[in-house]
Protein backbone atom coordinates (compact mmCIF):
# COMPACT_ATOMS: atom_id res chain seq x y z
CA UNK A 1 0.00 0.00 0.00
CA UNK A 2 1.41 3.39 -0.95
CA UNK A 3 2.27 5.96 1.70
CA UNK A 4 -0.17 8.44 0.22
CA UNK A 5 -2.86 8.42 -2.43
CA UNK A 6 -4.38 10.96 -4.79
CA UNK A 7 -8.04 11.46 -4.08
CA UNK A 8 -9.05 13.85 -6.85
CA UNK A 9 -8.06 15.11 -10.30
CA UNK A 10 -6.89 18.27 -8.60
CA UNK A 11 -4.46 16.41 -6.38
CA UNK A 12 -3.45 14.19 -9.28
CA UNK A 13 -2.62 17.00 -11.70
CA UNK A 14 -1.83 20.02 -9.55
CA UNK A 15 1.41 21.67 -10.57
CA UNK A 16 3.65 24.33 -9.19
CA UNK A 17 6.34 26.46 -10.73
CA UNK A 18 9.66 27.84 -9.56
CA UNK A 19 9.71 31.51 -8.53
CA UNK A 20 11.82 32.38 -11.56
CA UNK A 21 9.25 30.89 -13.92
CA UNK A 22 6.31 32.37 -12.01
CA UNK A 23 7.70 35.90 -12.26
CA UNK A 24 9.86 35.59 -15.37
CA UNK A 25 7.42 34.06 -17.85
CA UNK A 26 4.68 36.69 -17.45
CA UNK A 27 7.27 39.47 -17.54
CA UNK A 28 8.91 38.12 -20.69
CA UNK A 29 5.53 37.65 -22.34
CA UNK A 30 4.54 41.18 -21.34
CA UNK A 31 7.84 42.52 -22.69
CA UNK A 32 7.38 40.66 -25.97
CA UNK A 33 3.80 41.90 -26.12
CA UNK A 34 5.04 45.48 -25.82
CA UNK A 35 7.95 45.13 -28.20
CA UNK A 36 6.51 43.01 -31.02
CA UNK A 37 3.91 45.54 -32.32
CA UNK A 38 6.75 48.02 -32.84
CA UNK A 39 8.06 45.79 -35.63
CA UNK A 40 4.82 44.08 -36.65
CA UNK A 41 1.84 46.31 -35.82
CA UNK A 42 -0.55 43.46 -36.58
CA UNK A 43 0.65 41.62 -33.46
CA UNK A 44 -1.40 44.02 -31.34
CA UNK A 45 -4.08 41.41 -31.77
CA UNK A 46 -2.13 39.07 -29.48
CA UNK A 47 -2.78 38.95 -25.75
CA UNK A 48 0.23 37.08 -24.40
CA UNK A 49 -0.39 38.16 -20.77
CA UNK A 50 -3.82 36.53 -20.94
CA UNK A 51 -2.24 33.34 -22.25
CA UNK A 52 0.11 33.41 -19.25
CA UNK A 53 -2.88 33.80 -16.92
CA UNK A 54 -4.70 30.86 -18.51
CA UNK A 55 -1.63 28.64 -18.46
CA UNK A 56 -0.76 29.24 -14.80
CA UNK A 57 -4.37 29.18 -13.63
CA UNK A 58 -5.21 25.93 -15.35
CA UNK A 59 -1.95 24.26 -14.27
CA UNK A 60 -2.24 25.27 -10.61
CA UNK A 61 -5.91 24.28 -10.37
CA UNK A 62 -6.41 26.61 -7.45
CA UNK A 63 -9.09 29.27 -8.00
CA UNK A 64 -7.61 31.70 -5.48
CA UNK A 65 -4.15 31.37 -7.01
CA UNK A 66 -5.72 31.73 -10.45
CA UNK A 67 -7.59 34.90 -9.48
CA UNK A 68 -4.49 36.39 -7.85
CA UNK A 69 -2.32 35.53 -10.86
CA UNK A 70 -4.87 37.12 -13.17
CA UNK A 71 -5.11 40.23 -11.00
CA UNK A 72 -1.37 40.78 -10.77
CA UNK A 73 -0.68 40.18 -14.48
CA UNK A 74 -3.68 42.31 -15.44
CA UNK A 75 -2.61 45.19 -13.19
CA UNK A 76 0.92 45.09 -14.58
CA UNK A 77 -0.52 45.09 -18.09
CA UNK A 78 -2.70 48.09 -17.23
CA UNK A 79 0.27 49.91 -15.77
CA UNK A 80 2.14 49.40 -19.03
CA UNK A 81 -0.65 51.10 -20.97
CA UNK A 82 -2.37 54.44 -20.64
CA UNK A 83 -5.55 52.77 -19.42
CA UNK A 84 -6.90 53.22 -15.89
CA UNK A 85 -5.38 50.62 -13.58
CA UNK A 86 -7.79 47.75 -12.97
CA UNK A 87 -9.46 47.20 -16.33
CA UNK A 88 -7.37 44.20 -17.30
CA UNK A 89 -6.85 43.36 -13.63
CA UNK A 90 -10.55 42.66 -13.16
CA UNK A 91 -11.06 40.84 -16.43
CA UNK A 92 -8.04 38.63 -15.96
CA UNK A 93 -8.89 37.90 -12.31
CA UNK A 94 -12.16 36.38 -13.47
CA UNK A 95 -10.43 34.47 -16.28
CA UNK A 96 -7.86 33.11 -13.82
CA UNK A 97 -10.56 32.09 -11.36
CA UNK A 98 -12.74 30.38 -13.96
CA UNK A 99 -9.73 28.75 -15.66
CA UNK A 100 -8.60 27.22 -12.37
CA UNK A 101 -12.12 26.09 -11.53
CA UNK A 102 -12.46 24.37 -14.90
CA UNK A 103 -9.04 22.81 -14.42
CA UNK A 104 -10.32 21.08 -11.31
CA UNK A 105 -13.24 19.54 -13.17
CA UNK A 106 -11.89 18.43 -16.53
CA UNK A 107 -8.75 17.06 -18.13
CA UNK A 108 -6.99 20.17 -19.32
CA UNK A 109 -4.02 18.35 -20.76
CA UNK A 110 -5.84 17.32 -23.91
CA UNK A 111 -5.46 19.53 -26.96
CA UNK A 112 -9.19 19.92 -27.55
CA UNK A 113 -9.89 21.05 -23.99
CA UNK A 114 -7.07 23.55 -24.18
CA UNK A 115 -8.36 24.98 -27.43
CA UNK A 116 -11.85 25.35 -26.00
CA UNK A 117 -10.62 26.96 -22.76
CA UNK A 118 -8.31 29.42 -24.51
CA UNK A 119 -10.86 30.35 -27.17
CA UNK A 120 -13.63 30.74 -24.62
CA UNK A 121 -11.43 32.75 -22.25
CA UNK A 122 -10.50 35.23 -24.97
CA UNK A 123 -14.12 35.83 -25.95
CA UNK A 124 -15.11 36.06 -22.29
CA UNK A 125 -12.39 38.64 -21.68
CA UNK A 126 -13.56 40.72 -24.67
CA UNK A 127 -17.08 40.69 -23.26
CA UNK A 128 -15.88 41.66 -19.80
CA UNK A 129 -13.71 44.48 -21.12
CA UNK A 130 -16.69 45.80 -23.05
CA UNK A 131 -18.78 45.62 -19.89
CA UNK A 132 -16.15 47.40 -17.81
CA UNK A 133 -15.79 50.20 -20.37
CA UNK A 134 -19.55 50.58 -20.74
CA UNK A 135 -20.77 50.16 -17.18
CA UNK A 136 -17.88 51.09 -14.90
CA UNK A 137 -16.10 53.70 -17.02
CA UNK A 138 -19.28 55.06 -18.61
CA UNK A 139 -17.97 55.08 -22.17
CA UNK A 140 -21.09 54.67 -24.31
CA UNK A 141 -19.01 55.07 -27.47
CA UNK A 142 -16.99 51.95 -26.69
CA UNK A 143 -18.11 49.10 -28.91
CA UNK A 144 -16.91 45.53 -28.89
CA UNK A 145 -16.19 44.61 -32.49
CA UNK A 146 -17.15 40.97 -32.25
CA UNK A 147 -15.75 39.93 -35.61
CA UNK A 148 -12.40 41.37 -34.60
CA UNK A 149 -12.64 39.68 -31.21
CA UNK A 150 -13.42 36.39 -32.90
CA UNK A 151 -10.32 36.79 -35.04
CA UNK A 152 -8.33 37.68 -31.93
CA UNK A 153 -9.54 34.51 -30.21
CA UNK A 154 -8.55 32.36 -33.19
CA UNK A 155 -5.09 33.93 -33.55
CA UNK A 156 -4.32 33.71 -29.85
CA UNK A 157 -5.48 30.10 -29.68
CA UNK A 158 -3.14 29.22 -32.53
CA UNK A 159 -0.26 30.95 -30.74
CA UNK A 160 -1.17 29.44 -27.36
CA UNK A 161 -0.91 25.79 -28.38
CA UNK A 162 2.86 25.75 -29.06
CA UNK A 163 3.44 28.25 -26.25
CA UNK A 164 1.69 26.02 -23.70
CA UNK A 165 3.55 23.01 -25.03
CA UNK A 166 6.81 24.88 -24.40
CA UNK A 167 5.76 26.11 -20.96
CA UNK A 168 4.70 22.59 -19.94
CA UNK A 169 8.41 21.84 -19.53
CA UNK A 170 8.61 24.14 -16.53
CA UNK A 171 5.84 22.34 -14.63
CA UNK A 172 6.72 20.65 -11.36
CA UNK A 173 4.30 18.24 -9.69
CA UNK A 174 3.01 19.75 -6.45
CA UNK B 1 -19.90 31.80 10.12
CA UNK B 2 -16.57 30.02 9.93
CA UNK B 3 -18.07 27.25 7.83
CA UNK B 4 -19.59 29.89 5.50
CA UNK B 5 -16.22 31.55 5.03
CA UNK B 6 -14.40 28.29 4.45
CA UNK B 7 -17.14 27.04 2.13
CA UNK B 8 -17.24 30.18 -0.01
CA UNK B 9 -13.60 31.11 0.42
CA UNK B 10 -12.83 31.05 -3.32
CA UNK B 11 -15.69 33.23 -4.58
CA UNK B 12 -15.25 35.58 -1.61
CA UNK B 13 -11.61 36.15 -2.52
CA UNK B 14 -12.59 36.82 -6.11
CA UNK B 15 -15.30 39.26 -5.04
CA UNK B 16 -12.86 41.05 -2.74
CA UNK B 17 -10.34 41.38 -5.58
CA UNK B 18 -12.94 42.71 -7.97
CA UNK B 19 -14.36 45.10 -5.39
CA UNK B 20 -10.94 46.52 -4.56
CA UNK B 21 -10.20 47.12 -8.23
CA UNK B 22 -13.62 48.66 -8.84
CA UNK B 23 -12.97 51.16 -6.07
CA UNK B 24 -9.54 51.82 -7.53
CA UNK B 25 -11.06 52.41 -10.95
CA UNK B 26 -13.69 54.72 -9.52
CA UNK B 27 -11.10 56.91 -7.82
CA UNK B 28 -9.08 57.16 -11.04
CA UNK B 29 -12.09 58.03 -13.16
CA UNK B 30 -13.34 60.64 -10.69
CA UNK B 31 -9.97 62.37 -10.65
CA UNK B 32 -9.96 65.64 -12.58
CA UNK B 33 -7.83 65.31 -15.72
CA UNK B 34 -4.67 67.38 -15.77
CA UNK B 35 -2.34 67.33 -18.78
CA UNK B 36 0.77 67.85 -16.65
CA UNK B 37 -0.19 65.05 -14.23
CA UNK B 38 -2.34 62.50 -16.05
CA UNK B 39 -2.29 60.05 -13.12
CA UNK B 40 -2.54 60.17 -9.36
CA UNK B 41 0.79 59.74 -7.56
CA UNK B 42 0.11 56.10 -6.60
CA UNK B 43 -0.90 55.15 -10.12
CA UNK B 44 2.07 56.98 -11.59
CA UNK B 45 4.31 55.09 -9.19
CA UNK B 46 2.90 51.76 -10.35
CA UNK B 47 3.43 52.73 -13.97
CA UNK B 48 6.95 53.86 -13.15
CA UNK B 49 7.81 50.52 -11.51
CA UNK B 50 6.44 48.51 -14.41
CA UNK B 51 8.29 50.73 -16.84
CA UNK B 52 11.50 50.37 -14.85
CA UNK B 53 11.23 46.58 -15.04
CA UNK B 54 10.22 46.26 -18.69
CA UNK B 55 11.91 49.15 -20.49
CA UNK B 56 15.50 47.87 -20.05
CA UNK B 57 14.38 44.66 -21.75
CA UNK B 58 12.88 46.73 -24.56
CA UNK B 59 16.01 48.84 -24.86
CA UNK B 60 18.17 45.74 -25.21
CA UNK B 61 15.83 44.32 -27.86
CA UNK B 62 15.66 47.61 -29.74
CA UNK B 63 19.39 48.31 -29.75
CA UNK B 64 20.42 44.73 -30.49
CA UNK B 65 17.82 44.60 -33.25
CA UNK B 66 19.29 47.75 -34.73
CA UNK B 67 22.81 46.39 -34.45
CA UNK B 68 21.85 43.16 -36.19
CA UNK B 69 19.98 45.05 -38.87
CA UNK B 70 22.91 47.43 -39.40
CA UNK B 71 25.40 44.56 -39.62
CA UNK B 72 23.29 42.63 -42.10
CA UNK B 73 22.68 45.75 -44.14
CA UNK B 74 26.42 46.47 -44.20
CA UNK B 75 27.17 42.96 -45.41
CA UNK B 76 24.44 43.02 -48.00
CA UNK B 77 25.52 46.50 -49.00
CA UNK B 78 29.08 45.39 -49.58
CA UNK B 79 27.90 42.69 -51.97
CA UNK B 80 25.70 45.13 -53.78
CA UNK B 81 28.41 47.74 -54.19
CA UNK B 82 30.04 46.16 -57.24
CA UNK B 83 26.75 45.61 -59.05
CA UNK B 84 25.64 49.09 -58.11
CA UNK B 85 28.86 50.57 -59.41
CA UNK B 86 28.16 49.40 -62.95
CA UNK B 87 24.57 50.49 -62.77
CA UNK B 88 25.53 53.87 -61.33
CA UNK B 89 27.90 54.64 -64.17
CA UNK B 90 25.02 54.19 -66.58
CA UNK B 91 22.82 56.29 -64.36
CA UNK B 92 25.34 59.13 -64.29
CA UNK B 93 25.08 59.47 -68.05
CA UNK B 94 21.32 59.45 -67.82
CA UNK B 95 21.31 61.96 -64.98
CA UNK B 96 23.46 64.39 -66.91
CA UNK B 97 20.70 64.58 -69.46
CA UNK B 98 18.04 65.00 -66.82
CA UNK B 99 19.93 67.64 -64.87
CA UNK B 100 18.86 70.44 -67.14
CA UNK B 101 15.23 69.51 -66.76
CA UNK B 102 15.56 69.49 -63.00
CA UNK B 103 16.83 73.05 -62.78
CA UNK B 104 13.30 74.40 -62.43
CA UNK B 105 12.52 71.90 -59.71
CA UNK B 106 15.58 73.06 -57.81
CA UNK B 107 14.19 76.56 -57.61
CA UNK B 108 10.96 75.14 -56.25
CA UNK B 109 12.88 73.09 -53.70
CA UNK B 110 14.64 76.22 -52.44
CA UNK B 111 11.27 77.80 -51.80
CA UNK B 112 10.06 74.73 -49.95
CA UNK B 113 13.20 74.70 -47.86
CA UNK B 114 12.59 78.29 -46.91
CA UNK B 115 9.10 77.29 -45.86
CA UNK B 116 10.51 74.47 -43.78
CA UNK B 117 12.96 76.83 -42.10
CA UNK B 118 10.05 79.15 -41.40
CA UNK B 119 8.13 76.33 -39.78
CA UNK B 120 11.12 75.33 -37.74
CA UNK B 121 11.21 78.86 -36.47
CA UNK B 122 8.11 78.15 -34.40
CA UNK B 123 9.60 74.97 -33.01
CA UNK B 124 12.36 76.52 -30.98
CA UNK B 125 13.75 73.25 -29.71
CA UNK B 126 13.05 69.61 -30.41
CA UNK B 127 14.50 66.44 -28.94
CA UNK B 128 14.79 63.34 -31.11
CA UNK B 129 13.62 60.20 -29.34
CA UNK B 130 13.51 56.59 -30.36
CA UNK B 131 10.49 54.34 -30.00
CA UNK B 132 11.48 51.33 -27.89
CA UNK B 133 8.12 49.74 -27.24
CA UNK B 134 4.35 49.92 -27.36
CA UNK B 135 1.54 49.50 -24.86
CA UNK B 136 1.06 46.00 -26.23
CA UNK B 137 -2.67 46.52 -26.38
CA UNK B 138 -4.98 47.84 -29.07
CA UNK B 139 -7.15 49.36 -26.34
CA UNK B 140 -4.43 51.89 -25.65
CA UNK B 141 -2.42 53.36 -28.52
CA UNK B 142 0.68 54.32 -26.66
CA UNK B 143 4.39 54.11 -27.44
CA UNK B 144 7.40 54.06 -25.16
CA UNK B 145 10.23 56.51 -25.94
CA UNK B 146 13.84 56.19 -24.86
CA UNK B 147 14.00 59.78 -23.57
CA UNK B 148 12.53 61.08 -20.34
CA UNK B 149 12.63 63.83 -17.75
CA UNK B 150 16.46 63.77 -17.77
CA UNK B 151 16.34 64.94 -21.37
CA UNK B 152 14.01 67.81 -20.60
CA UNK B 153 10.75 66.11 -21.54
CA UNK B 154 7.54 66.97 -19.70
CA UNK B 155 3.99 65.58 -19.87
CA UNK B 156 1.81 67.23 -22.50
CA UNK B 157 4.63 68.09 -24.92
CA UNK B 158 3.68 67.62 -28.59
CA UNK B 159 5.43 64.95 -30.62
CA UNK B 160 5.86 65.18 -34.39
CA UNK B 161 7.73 63.64 -37.30
CA UNK B 162 8.69 65.28 -40.59
CA UNK B 163 5.50 63.73 -42.00
CA UNK B 164 3.14 65.23 -39.44
CA UNK B 165 1.71 65.17 -35.95
CA UNK B 166 2.12 61.99 -33.92
CA UNK B 167 0.68 62.71 -30.48
CA UNK B 168 1.73 64.08 -27.12
CA UNK B 169 3.63 62.88 -24.08
CA UNK B 170 1.52 61.30 -21.39
CA UNK B 171 3.62 60.13 -18.46
CA UNK B 172 7.29 61.06 -18.33
CA UNK B 173 9.67 59.00 -16.22
CA UNK B 174 13.39 59.47 -15.60
CA UNK B 175 14.78 58.01 -18.80
CA UNK B 176 11.65 56.91 -20.63
CA UNK B 177 8.31 58.44 -21.48
CA UNK B 178 4.90 57.42 -22.76
CA UNK B 179 3.78 58.85 -26.08
CA UNK B 180 -0.01 58.89 -26.45
CA UNK B 181 -0.74 58.61 -30.14
CA UNK B 182 -3.27 60.88 -31.79
CA UNK B 183 -5.16 57.74 -32.81
CA UNK B 184 -5.84 56.74 -29.18
CA UNK B 185 -9.47 56.97 -28.16
CA UNK B 186 -8.60 59.56 -25.50
CA UNK B 187 -6.55 61.78 -27.83
CA UNK B 188 -7.62 64.85 -29.77
CA UNK B 189 -6.28 67.96 -31.49
CA UNK B 190 -7.59 71.24 -32.81
CA UNK B 191 -7.37 71.22 -36.59
CA UNK B 192 -8.22 73.31 -39.62
CA UNK B 193 -9.16 72.00 -43.07
CA UNK B 194 -6.61 73.51 -45.42
CA UNK B 195 -8.89 74.28 -48.36
CA UNK B 196 -11.99 75.57 -46.59
CA UNK B 197 -10.28 76.87 -43.40
CA UNK B 198 -13.02 75.18 -41.37
CA UNK B 199 -11.91 74.57 -37.80
CA UNK B 200 -12.66 71.25 -36.16
CA UNK B 201 -11.49 68.74 -33.57
CA UNK B 202 -9.88 65.53 -34.69
CA UNK B 203 -10.13 62.62 -32.27
CA UNK B 204 -8.80 59.10 -32.07
CA UNK B 205 -11.14 56.16 -31.87
CA UNK B 206 -11.30 52.63 -30.49
CA UNK B 207 -10.41 51.31 -33.94
CA UNK B 208 -7.36 53.56 -34.15
CA UNK B 209 -8.76 55.82 -36.87
CA UNK B 210 -8.69 59.61 -36.73
CA UNK B 211 -12.17 61.09 -36.88
CA UNK B 212 -13.77 64.52 -37.04
CA UNK B 213 -17.25 64.31 -35.59
CA UNK B 214 -18.15 67.89 -34.71
CA UNK B 215 -18.94 69.26 -38.17
CA UNK B 216 -22.30 69.56 -39.84
CA UNK B 217 -22.57 68.49 -43.51
CA UNK B 218 -20.72 70.84 -45.84
CA UNK B 219 -20.35 70.21 -49.57
CA UNK B 220 -17.04 72.05 -49.61
CA UNK B 221 -15.40 69.32 -47.55
CA UNK B 222 -13.89 66.88 -50.01
CA UNK B 223 -12.00 63.60 -49.80
CA UNK B 224 -8.29 64.28 -50.14
CA UNK B 225 -8.36 67.68 -48.40
CA UNK B 226 -5.41 68.23 -46.13
CA UNK B 227 -5.98 68.63 -42.39
CA UNK B 228 -3.54 70.80 -40.43
CA UNK B 229 -3.17 71.66 -36.77
CA UNK B 230 -4.90 74.93 -35.90
CA UNK B 231 -2.85 75.69 -32.81
CA UNK B 232 -6.07 76.44 -30.97
CA UNK B 233 -5.64 73.55 -28.55
CA UNK B 234 -2.51 75.13 -27.05
CA UNK B 235 -0.72 71.79 -27.42
CA UNK B 236 0.30 71.31 -31.04
CA UNK B 237 2.17 73.92 -33.07
CA UNK B 238 0.10 75.56 -35.77
CA UNK B 239 0.16 74.44 -39.40
CA UNK B 240 1.57 70.94 -39.00
CA UNK B 241 0.09 68.19 -41.16
CA UNK B 242 -2.36 65.91 -39.39
CA UNK B 243 -3.51 63.96 -42.43
CA UNK B 244 -5.84 63.91 -45.40
CA UNK B 245 -9.58 63.31 -45.47
CA UNK B 246 -10.23 59.68 -46.32
CA UNK B 247 -14.02 59.62 -46.23
CA UNK B 248 -16.95 61.92 -45.52
CA UNK B 249 -20.28 60.38 -44.50
CA UNK B 250 -23.21 61.13 -42.21
CA UNK B 251 -22.50 60.15 -38.61
CA UNK B 252 -24.71 57.08 -37.99
CA UNK B 253 -24.98 57.95 -34.29
CA UNK B 254 -25.74 61.68 -34.70
CA UNK B 255 -27.40 62.21 -38.04
CA UNK B 256 -27.12 66.01 -38.06
CA UNK B 257 -23.32 65.70 -38.01
CA UNK B 258 -20.77 64.38 -40.46
CA UNK B 259 -18.27 61.64 -39.72
CA UNK B 260 -14.99 62.52 -41.40
CA UNK B 261 -12.25 59.90 -41.31
CA UNK B 262 -8.74 61.32 -41.59
CA UNK B 263 -5.79 59.29 -42.83
CA UNK B 264 -2.83 60.25 -40.63
CA UNK B 265 0.07 61.99 -42.37
CA UNK B 266 2.58 60.30 -40.07
CA UNK B 267 2.84 56.52 -40.14
CA UNK B 268 1.56 56.03 -36.62
CA UNK B 269 2.02 52.27 -36.60
CA UNK B 270 5.57 52.29 -37.97
CA UNK B 271 7.31 54.96 -35.97
CA UNK B 272 11.00 54.58 -35.20
CA UNK B 273 12.22 58.07 -34.37
CA UNK B 274 10.11 61.05 -33.37
CA UNK B 275 10.69 64.68 -32.45
CA UNK B 276 9.44 65.97 -29.11
CA UNK B 277 8.80 69.71 -29.23
CA UNK B 278 10.29 70.85 -25.94
CA UNK B 279 10.10 74.57 -26.65
CA UNK B 280 7.59 76.40 -28.74
CA UNK B 281 7.32 80.09 -29.46
CA UNK B 282 4.51 82.31 -30.67
CA UNK B 283 7.06 84.46 -32.43
CA UNK B 284 9.62 83.64 -35.05
CA UNK B 285 13.28 83.93 -34.21
CA UNK B 286 14.97 86.95 -35.90
CA UNK B 287 16.76 84.80 -38.47
CA UNK B 288 13.56 83.10 -39.61
CA UNK B 289 11.72 86.41 -39.61
CA UNK B 290 14.38 87.90 -41.88
CA UNK B 291 14.15 84.90 -44.20
CA UNK B 292 10.37 85.12 -44.25
CA UNK B 293 10.59 88.80 -45.17
CA UNK B 294 13.03 87.99 -47.94
CA UNK B 295 10.71 85.24 -49.17
CA UNK B 296 7.71 87.56 -49.20
CA UNK B 297 9.70 90.19 -51.16
CA UNK B 298 10.64 87.59 -53.74
CA UNK B 299 7.01 86.50 -53.87
CA UNK B 300 5.87 90.10 -54.37
CA UNK B 301 8.42 90.58 -57.13
CA UNK B 302 7.20 87.41 -58.82
CA UNK B 303 3.62 88.62 -58.66
CA UNK B 304 4.48 91.98 -60.20
CA UNK B 305 5.88 90.12 -63.21
CA UNK B 306 2.60 88.27 -63.74
CA UNK B 307 0.07 89.80 -66.15
CA UNK B 308 -2.61 91.67 -64.24
CA UNK B 309 -6.27 90.77 -64.53
CA UNK B 310 -7.17 94.23 -65.87
CA UNK B 311 -4.01 94.75 -67.79
CA UNK B 312 -5.20 95.54 -71.27
CA UNK B 313 -4.15 97.99 -73.94
CA UNK B 314 -4.31 100.83 -71.46
CA UNK B 315 -7.05 102.89 -73.08
CA UNK B 316 -10.00 101.05 -71.54
CA UNK B 317 -12.13 103.05 -69.05
CA UNK B 318 -12.53 101.79 -65.52
CA UNK B 319 -15.68 99.71 -65.58
CA UNK B 320 -18.47 99.49 -63.00
CA UNK B 321 -17.13 96.06 -62.03
CA UNK B 322 -13.94 97.64 -60.78
CA UNK B 323 -15.94 100.07 -58.69
CA UNK B 324 -17.81 97.19 -57.13
CA UNK B 325 -14.65 95.27 -56.21
CA UNK B 326 -14.96 93.84 -52.69
CA UNK B 327 -13.36 96.02 -50.05
CA UNK B 328 -10.41 94.66 -48.08
CA UNK B 329 -11.04 92.42 -45.07
CA UNK B 330 -12.13 94.12 -41.83
CA UNK B 331 -13.27 97.15 -43.85
CA UNK B 332 -16.41 98.94 -42.68
CA UNK B 333 -17.62 98.76 -46.27
CA UNK B 334 -17.52 94.98 -46.27
CA UNK B 335 -21.30 94.76 -46.76
CA UNK B 336 -21.97 95.90 -50.35
CA UNK B 337 -24.30 98.84 -50.79
CA UNK B 338 -27.49 98.45 -52.81
CA UNK B 339 -27.14 99.79 -56.33
CA UNK B 340 -29.74 102.34 -57.57
CA UNK B 341 -32.77 100.69 -59.12
CA UNK B 342 -33.23 101.28 -62.84
CA UNK B 343 -36.83 100.02 -63.21
CA UNK B 344 -38.63 100.06 -59.86
CA UNK B 345 -41.73 97.95 -59.45
CA UNK B 346 -43.87 96.57 -56.63
CA UNK B 347 -41.11 94.14 -55.65
CA UNK B 348 -38.43 96.80 -55.29
CA UNK B 349 -37.22 97.30 -51.72
CA UNK B 350 -38.71 100.38 -50.06
CA UNK B 351 -41.54 100.75 -52.56
CA UNK B 352 -44.17 98.90 -50.53
CA UNK B 353 -45.73 101.07 -47.79
CA UNK B 354 -45.61 99.90 -44.20
CA UNK B 355 -48.52 97.77 -42.99
CA UNK B 356 -49.63 100.60 -40.68
CA UNK B 357 -50.10 102.90 -43.67
CA UNK B 358 -52.40 100.52 -45.50
CA UNK B 359 -56.18 101.05 -45.23
CA UNK B 360 -58.47 98.06 -45.76
CA UNK B 361 -60.27 98.61 -49.06
CA UNK B 362 -58.46 101.93 -49.37
CA UNK B 363 -57.37 103.35 -52.66
CA UNK B 364 -53.64 103.46 -51.74
CA UNK B 365 -52.63 100.54 -53.83
CA UNK B 366 -49.19 99.12 -54.10
CA UNK B 367 -48.93 100.24 -57.68
CA UNK B 368 -49.61 103.82 -56.58
CA UNK B 369 -46.79 103.71 -54.14
CA UNK B 370 -44.17 103.10 -56.81
CA UNK B 371 -42.10 106.25 -56.74
CA UNK B 372 -41.76 108.02 -59.99
CA UNK B 373 -38.79 110.02 -60.94
CA UNK B 374 -36.34 108.32 -58.65
CA UNK B 375 -32.74 108.69 -59.64
CA UNK B 376 -31.98 106.36 -62.44
CA UNK B 377 -35.63 105.62 -63.28
CA UNK B 378 -36.73 106.06 -66.87
CA UNK B 379 -38.88 109.10 -67.52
Amino acid sequence: MPDHSYTSRRELEEYRFSAVVTVGVPLVLLGVQRYLPKIFPQTLILDLPLLAVIFFAVARRNPIAGALTGTVIGLVQDAATGLPIGINGMAKAVIGYVGSSIGVQVDVESLLTRVVIIFGSLLAQSGMLGLIHHVLLGEPGFHVLWLHELLRAVVNTVVAIPLFWFLDRFKQRA
Amino acid sequence: MESFLSRFKNPLVLIALLLAQTIGLATQVRRVADASRPDAEEVRLLRLWVDAVISPFERVLTYSGQAIRAASERYAGFRRVQEDNVALKQQVDQLKLERAALADDAVQTQKLRALLDFRQGYLQKTVAAQVIGTSGSDQSRLLILDKGAKDGLRPGMPVITPDGVVGKLRDVFGSTSQLLLLSDATSGAGVVLETTRIRAIVKGSATGKLEILNLTPDLRIKVGDRVLTSGGDQVYPRGIAVGTIESVAPDPERLQYTKIVVKPAAKLDQLETVLVVVDMSDHLDPKSEEELLKESQIHAADESKLPSLHEGNGDEPVSATDAAMPPPDNSRDLVPKTKPVLHPDKYTMGTVPAASDLVPGGGKSVEQSVPVGKPGAPK
